[in-house]
């Protein structure tokens, strides 16, 4: 018979109880706390500088003067061009991995790839984006540069949430859809990806709030240039880095702080988004 | 062990003599899932516009044996078979068999009614869009036509529109069946179709089977023998994987001639 080594009693689990709860609590506020600090610490010196002109004009004089409005156009531009470019890839190779191959070795390296993709510090993406893209490839410092180097870092996101939304379709809509002589790409273009679609649409923007927050990636591969972007080939300044520029060259303290407040309050409205579809997507199969 | 008085599709027995042409025969038909055996040497006909049903406990293997019928049983990896199906004259396990052609000709209602998350319009309407029919009057036509089938049409012709998960339950299965009509098959594959259902709709789905036979083959699995017995004209019973016994189902429930199918009827286990 095994006996169990008994531990000295300290307290009495009532007691234990309570403690445990309350330290658990606390724990859980700290959390969200040090979140509400942080929003609050942003916006409080942001906020007040921000208006319609901040967001309207064009950074004057290194962006001391004036507003934000090319880094506002180019974090659009680089984040849109890694969106359009990682969305495809991803959500088809979360197709692949859903639909078209059994677990076996080969979904468990891409998976184990996908995952270490996610994992590697995105100051190495902007070495890699900047040796590739900018200097190999000859695109300069670019939005294309930029978008392409997000376009690979968002890339796990992208297929992770694609692949879960599809795992998360009933089967049984694939069996009806073959049931009745429905190919197995019709049955995933018709039944499965609609299903699937809030899933997939929550990963994308998931990877679009990563995006836009994204500085050490980006600084590398599309640079710092103010002035309003053309096309894919100039070089813009998004508004991570901008902000950064600002602090980093102590150019202008509250201009960098009212350009962190419209970041985090984009980013805000991202996540929002995202939870809201994530959870009517959730409801929707439960 | 005595031969199965099986039905012989070949004999020439009285009891054969009520049959039309062989719509399905299974020969010989084994299947295999891993090294798990399904179903043993399973040999039967099924006979155009007439309904089958095939009984027998849980596992005994007779969903197995429908969904061998469209080759549902393809999406499960580790299936192997041996032996014959042959629809009209051809083998459909035959190395050359369009598999969709063949699931268009040969469909399938199952145990739980299961729209897609969709309208009811383009519930009915995805099977013939799936095989290419695009036009908006076209797929109209389609889906009153299926609609009017399963009597769906005067109640839901206004609501075409609307989520076919709001529909109740019995509502739900006659959709299904109308999804499955719109493609116009040849044979209707039926997997415990009203185990989900109240006795009120399982008898409304049991007189739509009864029109509907008048145009489809109809195979029905049920664990329910009254079901079996009030529906079907032929019957199979069915036992760890054997077809133990094949006849007109009136002679199955009243003169079977193996002892298991007799204990299996009444009552006695299952």
């Amino acid at each position: 018979m095994i006996t169990l080594p008994r531990l000295p009693r300290l307290l009495h689990p009532r007691h234990a109880q309570v403690v445990a709860k309350a330290v658990l609590w606390a724990m859980t506020l700290a959390t969200v706390g040090v979140l509400f600090y942080i929003i609050y610490f942003v916006l409080r010196r942001g906020l007040g500088h921000v208006g319609w002109d901040f967001l309207t004009e064009m950074p004057r004089r290194s962006g001391s003067v004036g507003g934000i409005f090319s880094t506002i156009v180019g974090t659009l531009y680089v984040t849109g061009v890694g969106v359009v470019v990682a969305t495809p890839i991803g959500l088809g190779a979360a197709i692949y991995l859903a639909e078209y191959t059994r677990e076996g070795r080969l979904t468990r390296i891409v998976r184990f790839g996908a995952e270490s993709l996610a994992g590697v510090p995105s100051i190495i993406f902007g070495l890699f984006g900047f040796a590739f893209f900018v200097t190999y490839l000859r695109f300069g410092w670019s939005i294309l540069s930029g978008g392409l180097t997000l376009a690979f870092m968002i890339l796990p996101t992208i297929i992770r949430t694609s692949e879960e939304a599809l795992r998360a379709v009933p089967q049984s809509y694939r069996e009806v859809a073959l049931s009745l002589g429905a190919s197995k790409w019709q049955a995933i273009v018709r039944v499965v990806m609609p299903a699937a679609a809030p899933g997939i649409l929550t990963g994308i923007i998931l990877g679009v709030g990563r995006s836009v927050s994204e500085t050490a990636a980006v600084i590398f591969t599309s640079g710092v240039s103010l002035k309003m972007p053309h096309s894919l080939f100039d070089s813009t300044r998004t508004m991570s880095v901008h902000f950064y520029t600002l602090t980093m060259e102590s150019i202008s303290e509250p201009k960098a702080y009212a350009t962190a407040a419209v970041l985090v309050i984009t980013i805000l409205l991202i996540n929002v988004a995202a939870y809201t579809l994530m959870n009517r997507f959730t409801r929707k199969f439960r | 062990m005595t031969a199965k008085p099986t039905v012989n599709v070949s004999s020439s027995g009285s009891s054969t003599a009520l049959r039309g042409p062989a719509k399905l025969e299974v020969k010989d038909f084994d299947l295999f899932y891993g090294s798990f055996q399904a179903l043993k040497k399973v040999s039967m006909q099924v006979t155009e516009r007439r309904i089958t049903a095939l009984i027998g406990p849980s596992g005994c293997g007779k969903s197995t044996l429908l969904r061998a019928m469209n080759r549902m049983n393809d999406l499960i990896p580790s299936v192997r078979t041996t032996g014959e199906i042959v629809l009209d004259g051809k083998n459909i396990y035959a190395p050359a068999t369009d598999v969709e052609a063949l699931r268009k000709r040969v469909g399938m209602v199952f145990q739980r009614p299961n729209p897609f998350p969709l309208s009811v319009f383009d519930n009915v309407a995805y099977g013939p869009r799936a095989h290419g029919l695009r036009n908006r009057a076209g797929l109209r036509d389609v889906v009153e036509k299926s609609l009017r089938s399963v009597d769906l049409w005067d109640t839901l012709k206004d609501d075409l529109d609307d989520d076919a998960l709001t529909l109740s339950g019995e509502q739900q299965q006659r959709l299904c069946i109308a999804r499955l009509v719109a493609v116009e098959p040849e044979v209707l594959l039926m997997d415990e179709p009203c185990s989900a259902l109240d006795p009120i709709a399982t008898m409304k789905v049991e007189e739509l089977m009864q029109k509907l036979v008048e145009q489809y083959t109809i195979v029905i699995v049920t664990h329910n023998m009254q079901q079996a017995a009030r529906v079907s004209q032929d019957t199979g019973f069915m036992l760890l994987g054997d077809l133990v016994e094949f006849g007109l189902t009136e002679r199955i429930f009243t003169r079977p001639t193996e002892k298991k199918t007799e204990d299996y009827i009444s009552g006695r286990y299952g």
